[in-house]
């Protein structure tokens, strides 16, 4: 606890707050201090504590001091911890609340949680040594425990050179990826230009073009991200990337949809597929896309769109219509249902317990009673009572 | 003969300018390679630069989140963090339909997704543009502009929302200075708006309490009172349940 200096909290320029913690008491070693309920700070230069009864009180150490970092689980009675060993002090360590200790390691206790995350971004800035490439103006600096009460300051001349280097530095790192991104565009432009080009020569040519050349083009479409301007669809949708995709979610979703009785929402199959991802992620036109040609590659699944638009991913056994006289059946039993309750009783989303019961209402064995209490659903007597 | 000499050198014109379009499609792969090792990290960092990159690529008619097959997905990583934005604002949605009926205001949104990332790291712009992509995907998401800022629908709406009443609904109940984007959680419940006595108005509210984007006080001293529990603060800070979490996982 001896490498910790007074501080007056502030952020010097150039330092940046990257986290900061409630409830963390600091320890000296293994021996507990009256620094036990704390703001815990950490910048891109240094961790600072500050009591969070008394706002004076406060410490910082610099990120250099640190030698590395141990994560200690919480136990019964006792929340999580960071240890952090510390270089030894430097002579020209500015005033602080220990002269000397005994250890070279401090513990941070996390009272409050917040532990995981804290020690990622610690980790991350000691990784990084951003301290090391950013220069922090020091503009004051009190010292506590100084009888004298001495303030330190750069010039004014210093801190504004400091500022103008920093404004310099940061406008020229911007306008340079400007720069660059400005000439990438204008190539990117010219792509555009070649694209429409192209596609007005496949219009015109109306069906002399190779199917080979077509599947060529729509991959350099998509490469870009320029959109097809060819409306007509001669050799179907997609490239060969969707077709690789569609095999894959006919893999992937075979047990899910089983799962979720034969049926799920583009929406869930969307965040189903990423989540299992983690990186390189799909575009929500990378599945449309590929479920498009589901059916015509002869995969046990297909795309189903729905009167009001909803999207839907349907095993092949799967027969919506044969689910809604199952339906019917149980609307019938209580009498009438909305579709939060059909969709609580069955098991499944309310989006496709809704699109089930309007399938149901469009076949005719369910009419609707729509007012500002909601929509509920009743089998159709008209049909059968007559 | 003329004719099919004629259709012969348009067969060989096409296939020089897709000849010529697969080496420029690698000079640019080549460029944009070198781009991404200088420049990438500023993307994914830099809001701004995050933005002023999107509105280039608007411009020139390029959609950089069409595919993550894309490059600009592949070398950029501009993708994944649109894409995985998309799931959380899913999630988010889901999670609280049942309070909300499906309605929820952009700043709201901002701030349950925001959990656990640095608050420069996300702007209005990226959730908006993870959202219209979500539209996609057919499951109702929609961006309804509303008094300065947005409401984010989660839901397919039989009715199709008209913007102008919306805005009326706005104007009457919320301005700029006590608006939506001002709103923190130590603020009580807004005061409620009136039932603006006309009947186009009454049919849009009335399709507002059927999916359960609002709430009717029938009791409420003097007029019905009509709520939108989508604008209430104080289920800002409201944690998301386990339950409701779980209603979120597919």
């Amino acid at each position: 606890m001896d490498r910790f200096s007074w501080t007056t909290g502030l952020l010097e320029l150039g330092e940046t707050l990257v986290v900061q913690q409630r409830g963390v008491r600091l320890s000296d070693g293994e021996e507990k201090l009256k620094f036990d309920s704390g703001v815990l700070l950490l910048s891109t230069h240094r961790l600072i504590w500050r009591d969070q009864k008394n706002h004076e009180c406060c410490i910082a150490v610099p990120l250099s001091q640190i030698v590395f970092i141990e994560e200690q689980a919480a136990g019964i009675g006792k929340s999580a911890k960071i240890v952090v060993h510390l270089h030894p002090a430097s002579s020209n360590k500015e005033p602080g609340p220990f002269q000397s200790s005994k250890y070279s390691y401090i513990k941070l206790s996390f009272k409050e949680h917040g532990q995981i995350e804290f020690y990622r971004r610690l980790s991350e800035e000691i990784t990084q040594r951003r301290w090391e490439s950013i220069p922090t103006g020091q503009a004051m600096q009190v010292n506590k425990d100084s009888q004298a009460g001495r303030i330190r300051a750069v010039g004014i001349v210093g801190i504004e050179r400091k500022l103008e280097e920093k404004r310099k530095e940061t406008d020229k790192n911007i306008s340079e990826a400007f720069e660059d991104l400005s000439k990438l565009m204008e190539k990117a432009k010219e792509m555009v230009e070649l694209s429409k080009s192209i596609a007005n020569k496949i219009k015109e040519k109306q069906g002399d073009i190779t199917e080979d050349e077509t599947i060529r083009f729509k991959s350099y479409l998509l490469s870009m991200g320029i959109a097809n301007p060819v409306t007509r669809e001669t050799y179907g949708s997609g490239t060969q990337y969707h077709m690789q995709l569609a095999k894959q979610l006919a893999g992937i979703l075979q047990t899910p949809l089983e799962e979720r009785g034969g049926i799920m929402s583009l929406t869930e199959v969307y965040c189903l597929v990423n989540r299992a991802r983690g990186l390189e992620l799909l575009s929500p036109e990378d599945l449309v896309n590929a479920c498009k040609m589901l059916e015509s590659l002869k995969l046990p699944l297909r795309l189903r769109i729905f009167d009001s638009g909803v999207m839907v991913i349907e095993l092949q056994s799967h027969n919506e219509e044969e689910m809604v006289a199952a339906a019917l059946e149980t609307v019938s039993e209580k009498g009438s249902l909305t579709a939060d309750e059909f969709a609580k009783l069955v098991g499944m989303s309310v989006l496709l317990a809704k699109e089930r019961l309007l399938l149901a209402e469009k076949m005719g064995h369910l009419c609707r009673d729509d007012s500002v209490e909601g929509l509920r659903f009743y089998p159709n007597l008209f049909l059968t009572q007559s | 003969l003329p004719q099919a000499k004629y259709k012969e050198r348009g067969t060989v014109l096409a296939e020089d300018q897709l000849a010529q379009m697969s080496k420029q499609l690698d000079t640019f792969r080549t460029n944009l390679e070198e781009f991404a090792s200088k420049h990438k990290q500023e993307i994914r960092k830099n809001p701004e630069f995050r933005v002023q990159f999107q509105d280039m690529c608007a411009t020139i008619g390029v959609d950089p989140l069409a595919s993550g097959k894309g490059f600009w997905s592949e070398m950029l990583g501009v993708g994944d963090f649109y894409y995985e934005l998309g799931v959380q604002i899913v999630e988010v949605c889901l999670a609280l339909k049942h309070r909300n009926g499906g309605l929820i205001t952009l700043e709201e949104l901002q701030q349950r997704v925001l959990k656990g990332r640095v608050p420069a790291a996300l702007r209005r712009d990226d959730l908006l543009r993870a959202i219209k992509k979500l539209k996609v995907l057919g499951s109702g998401f929609g961006i309804i502009p509303v008094g300065g800022t947005f409401l984010v629908q989660s839901v397919p709406a039989e009715l199709n929302m008209d913007h102008t009443v919306v805005l009326q609904l706005a104007e009457v109940g919320i301005s700029p200075g006590k608006g939506l984007g001002t709103r923190t959680h130590s603020q009580p419940i807004p005061s409620p708006f009136p039932l603006i006595p006309s009947p186009f108005p009454a049919v849009f509210q009335e399709h507002l309490l059927k999916e359960g984007m609002a709430w009717l006080d029938t009791q409420a001293p003097g007029e019905p009172q009509f709520w939108l529990p989508a604008l209430f603060s104080e289920l800002y800070s409201q944690e998301i349940t386990p339950e409701e979490a779980k209603e979120a996982i597919p």
